[in-house]
């Protein structure tokens, strides 16, 4: 347990996985270690590991927020074991078995485009450029199951603003990292890959967008889309791109890869409507997990109407589903 | 071989053998192990159940005629009927969670979505086999006619086939292994038809008391 944490924590100082998983090189570590400075806290923490399947590291000092819903959190081990992540395996349980051993660190984040200044962060660098913000969100998949979320980040126009996106960007590309070699299974995703998506401008810059690094009080467990990704809460899940390594201004709508996947059922906006029907299934109800009944009415824009609304004046969300 | 095929107490164990899933899944719900989403757990867990007894059900027969043991046809009825059975416990896993004892609103899935048009469909075919499954109806109906009418199960396999495939959002790997299973069994029915002089009929297998005479092959 960390009793304890200094608040100019660095990503670099995540222990790695496999050294946190595995007794041996725990102590193999020690033994190496064992006279350098390895803090206190690390120590207390190598001896009596916690019980948790998927340590990561306590994220300090982060504020509240007035767009945090007061609904009941998710329990924290459902949404690290239930994950859409087909690059892992497109069963649920998938992702938190093969994605343990995923490498985030070192991580580097372009941001490029239609932007006055284009450059590569790193995620120590991605950490301090805005104070951490808890943000309880609720989370709505496509599926028609929700949950609700305590993310960790800060507002993703505090970065987009940092490029300077000149007149031409109208629209802001995400893409997810890539690697056969990490993701064995990806030939039975069904999507193509690496994993795209996009927002329009005004969606990117609303506050409520957020850059997301941590959940639970700690940095994000690797099923969860390890170490950065976007969280867009009024939007289907899908939408929330994961394992994020690039940020891209352009001119024209992006593609997206549900999209291209299936365009007569994934559209570019997907906003959360319990109005438009998924061809195959209903929208109206969700199921709040790990609840059995899909008794929760589905809220328009899942409940951020009041935020977001606006964006989408005078469109017809039946045919920008 | 025969003695155990024949034994009653073979079918008795075959019987608490064809309840194991049911009981795994009772103790999972029990011990909160159905995971994070429990009602699609259940979903795709009954509906996995339902296709396997399908498909169980339908190699009896093949095997029945490769490996020579009639006897086999001893436990098709029970077969088809834990098909019908699991195929239950999915619709009633989505009659009680999903829609919530909402007929109208099954009814309208029903007519809307394809998918669940054609699972439900595999599933209404399977009733009348159900109830026609004891020796009595065999009487009834007559071998021939009552073998006709149990061919419904070859389109209660295909549909339960298309109903996996259309649900899945885009790994149909699965569904298709399902979909080879079924092919090679409906296939040998294929092959076994043209590829034979003109076969005995059912009426001509020595009854036995609990043997259900012939029936689609």
């Amino acid at each position: 347990m960390f009793v304890k944490r200094s608040q100019d924590l660095k990503y670099s100082d995540v222990t790695p996985r496999d050294i946190y998983m595995n007794r041996r090189k725990f102590l193999y570590g020690l033994g190496l270690a064992g006279g350098l400075a390895l803090a206190g806290e690390s120590l207390a923490d190598l001896v009596s590991p916690s019980n948790r399947a998927y340590a990561s590291t306590k994220l300090q000092g982060m504020s509240g927020s007035p767009y945090s819903t007061t609904e009941k959190v998710t329990p924290e081990q459902v949404v690290t074991t239930y994950n859409n992540y087909y690059e892992f395996g497109t069963e649920k349980g998938d992702p938190a078995k093969n994605a343990q051993k995923f490498v985030t660190s070192p991580w580097t984040v372009s941001v490029e485009g239609e932007c006055a200044k284009p450059r590569k962060y790193s995620m120590d660098e991605i950490l301090k450029l805005a104070p951490l913000e808890e943000r309880i969100y609720r989370h709505r998949c496509v599926e028609a199951w929700s949950i609700v979320v305590p993310w960790i980040g800060y507002s993703f126009n505090t970065i987009a603003k940092l490029a300077e996106p000149n007149s031409n960007a109208r629209y802001v590309a995400f893409e997810s990292y890539f690697d056969r070699k990490q993701m064995p299974l990806w030939g039975r995703a069904g999507i193509e890959l690496p994993y795209v998506e996009g927002l329009r401008m005004d969606e990117a810059m609303h506050p409520l967008t957020l850059l997301c690094f941590g959940m639970y009080g700690e940095t994000l467990p690797n099923q969860d889309g390890a170490p950065v990704r976007m969280v867009i809460p009024w939007k289907y899940g899908f939408k929330s791109i994961k394992s994020m390594v690039k940020i891209k201004f352009v001119k024209d709508q992006p593609p997206t890869t549900w999209n291209i996947t299936n365009a007569h059922e994934y559209g570019f906006y997907s906003n959360v409507n319990p109005h438009v029907d998924h061809p195959r299934w209903s929208q109206a109800r969700e199921v709040r997990l790990p609840g059995f009944f899909k008794n929760t009415p589905t809220q328009m824009f899942n409940g951020y109407s009041d935020q977001v609304a606006s964006l989408y004046n005078g469109m017809d969300l039946k045919k920008n589903y | 071989m025969n003695s155990i095929l024949t034994s009653k107490w073979t079918k008795v164990l075959v019987f608490l053998i064809c309840l194991v899933p049911l009981g795994v899944l009772i103790r999972e719900a029990l011990t909160g192990g159905l995971g994070s989403n429990p009602t699609q757990f259940l979903e795709h867990a009954t509906g996995d159940w339902t296709l396997r007894f399908v498909a169980i059900t339908l190699a009896v027969t093949p095997l029945r005629k490769i490996l020579r043991l009639p006897q086999l046809i001893r436990f098709r009825r029970m077969f088809g009927l834990f098909a019908f059975f699991y195929g239950c416990c999915h619709f009633s896993v989505y009659l009680t969670f999903d829609q919530i004892f909402d007929l109208h609103g099954i009814w309208a899935d029903v007519l809307k979505r394809r998918y669940i048009t054609v699972g439900f469909t595999g599933f209404v075919l399977m009733i009348p086999l159900a109830l026609t499954s004891t020796a009595g109806w065999i009487r009834r109906m007559g071998g021939r006619r009552w073998a006709m009418l149990h061919r419904a199960i070859y389109l209660t396999a295909i549909a339960g086939v298309i109903h996996y495939y259309w649900l899945v959002k885009s790994d149909i790997h699965l569904p298709l292994e399902y979909a080879a299973v079924m092919a090679i069994l409906l296939g040998w029915r294929v092959y076994d038809h043209y590829s034979k002089p003109p076969r005995h009929m059912p009426a001509s297998i020595p009854a036995r008391k609990e043997q259900t005479t012939v029936a689609p092959d």
